[in-house]
């Protein structure tokens, strides 16, 4: 398998493609460009300075002082074509279980959201709580994770007008996908429930919850809970 | 340690340094000043090093008063400059040169020229580092002073260094040392053209800046290049990217954008000619230049070329004496 196309993004970087610039988000293409981020990282190019992974896109950006993109892209096709199947290099990747109290004042979208379902509110939580979401990507904001694995039959619409302050930690459904605002902003997700975890802090060594390729699991937890759970230390 | 006082904020006050690379995956974007090289020299001149955290202004400067003796350098746009002794004196501060200034207040005002410049004092903006800069992330609401721009009453943290020796009014060297003196109000840029159907006639279309051009991006008005609604997956961009949103009109996407997007890609501005791009002021006339790799990697070595002839000048006219400022 190899990327299918390699095209200048600037004049330090790079854009791998592996799959379709389309939807829907191919899970098998995603996890092919999460194998090739790893071991591109893992090969420590000196010349290296970031590598951001999308959906079907893989971002290289290198020093232009120290090599020029035509010699890059001979050391990044071989790291690229040298992924064997899933189940050989199967990396156990990390699971992140995210706290998150459903519904009320941290989710004032649920009611509304199941009724369009026509499912409970119970039962909407059941059903987005159950599953095993991918961080696809990460971006739009520091932290802000593109999470991959929503249920189609819980894809709801983006609200016709945004609310202009969406509380930070909030976790919701826009369109396909579901995923969480680090940080108070504008949006227009549905919104369903609220995490104490602070996705981002950029004093922390490890400055994001979330890394590209982590696994998620959110588990619905009370409300009473929400100020004495552990905030990501 | 000194502080500065801000008296006035000017319309767009920041710290910047070169910027925080490798965050790019989480989401953060690389930052830094828009024209980092005008930066690196304000520094050169005051003896900083190069990637010492500068103020950056835009339009209008800030209004700061210190109770010191500061050692400072204006370059990029030339701004009006003046500082008030504390008998209430003016005295004209030029750019393009270090500036010894007794304690007093330097009233930053407007630019006429151009939109951007960046002020180095010597000891550098001694604000806390955050993933490894101290330029400012608005998006983020991190680095810099406090994530956010200069307000009234704010007090900025210069770093120590030795006091320069000056009289009652600024001194400064005869000399003035500068990159692109002239900014002109047509502005060229090249671009590295994508596959993109639309992306050659980009450099065909009269384009003009939009006043709602910022930090993030620069947008264009002009005659929309009409594309068939696409839906794309969100993929990573850079500084330099030039996006065809659904309302046809160019966005150049500069230091503070989002790491992604999901509007078409019509190519990306050649890294030699992103510093025009933070001169160019609302309804400034913009034209998109094609050329090849090949074209911008040698616009990117005659750029540094050029950088370094005055980085060598700056060092050699240093040792020369200061003279009062008229």
């Amino acid at each position: 398998m190899t990327a299918t196309h390699c095209e200048r993004l600037a004049d330090d970087a790079l854009l791998l493609s592996f799959g379709a610039d389309s939807p829907p988000v191919d899970p098998d293409t995603n996890a092919r460009v999460h194998r090739a981020a790893a071991r591109i990282r893992a090969a420590r190019l000196p010349w290296l300075r970031d590598l951001v992974p999308a959906y079907a896109t893989l971002a290289v950006f290198f020093d232009p002082d120290a090599i020029d993109a035509e010699a890059a892209r001979q050391p990044l096709a071989a790291l690229i074509d040298d992924d064997t199947t899933p189940d050989e290099h199967a990396t156990p990747g990390r699971c992140i279980e995210i706290p998150v109290v459903y519904g009320g004042a941290f989710g004032e979208d649920l009611d509304a959201a199941a009724a369009e379902l026509g499912l409970t509110p119970d039962a909407l939580i059941a059903r987005h709580s159950a599953a095993l979401y991918t961080v696809a990507m990460i971006g739009f904001a520091p932290g802000f994770p593109y999470l991959s694995g929503l249920d189609p039959a819980l894809a709801l619409p983006r609200l016709a007008t945004p609310r202009t302050r969406v509380p930070a930690g909030s976790v919701g459904i826009g369109g396909a996908q579901t995923g969480l605002y680090p940080r108070e902003s504008p949006g227009g997700w549905r919104l369903l429930g609220r995490t104490p975890l602070r996705l981002f802090d950029p004093t922390r060594e490890t400055p994001s919850l979330l890394a590209p390729g982590d696994r998620v699991r959110f588990r619905p937890i009370a409300a009473d809970d929400f100020a004495r759970s552990e905030t990501w230390a | 340690m000194i502080l500065l006082q801000v008296l006035a904020p000017g319309a767009s006050t920041t710290v910047q340094d070169r910027g925080r690379e490798g965050w790019r995956h989480l989401g953060v974007a690389r930052g830094g000043a828009l024209d980092p090289v005008q930066a690196a020299l304000a520094n050169r001149m005051v003896g900083n090093p190069a990637d010492a955290a500068v103020l950056e202004i835009t339009l209008r400067g800030p209004t700061l008063a210190f109770d010191a003796p500061l050692r400072i350098a204006l370059c990029g746009a030339r701004i009006d400059a003046a500082f008030i002794a504390a008998d209430g004196t003016r005295h004209p501060v030029p750019c393009d040169r270090p500036v010894a200034l007794p304690a007093g207040t330097l009233a930053l005002g407007m630019i006429r020229r151009g939109l951007r410049a960046w002020l180095a004092i010597d000891g550098g903006i001694a604000v806390a580092p955050v993933l490894g800069s101290r330029s400012t992330d608005l998006r983020g609401g991190f680095g810099g002073l406090d994530g956010r721009a200069l307000r009234a009453g704010d007090r900025v943290p210069v770093g120590d260094s030795a006091p320069p020796q000056v009289g009652p009014v600024p001194e400064a060297p005869g000399w003035w040392i500068a990159l692109d003196p002239e900014p002109s109000d047509a502005t060229r840029v090249r671009y590295v053209p994508s596959d993109h159907a639309l992306a050659l006639p980009l450099s065909r279309g009269a384009w003009r800046v939009d006043p709602r051009s910022d930090r993030q991006g620069l947008r264009c008005t002009g005659t929309p290049l009409a594309c068939p609604p696409q839906d794309l997956l969100s993929a990573p961009v850079a500084p330099g990217t030039i996006q065809l949103p659904p309302d046809g009109r160019p966005i150049v996407l500069l230091a503070d954008a989002q790491t992604v997007g999901g509007y078409p890609r019509l190519g990306h501005v050649i890294a030699a000619d992103l510093h025009r791009l933070a001169q160019a002021r609302a309804g400034d006339a913009l034209r998109f230049e094609a050329v090849d790799a090949a074209a911008a990697t040698k616009a990117r070595l005659r750029r540094s070329a050029e950088v370094a002839r005055l980085e060598w000048a700056i060092d050699l006219m240093s040792p020369e004496a200061d003279i009062p400022c008229a």
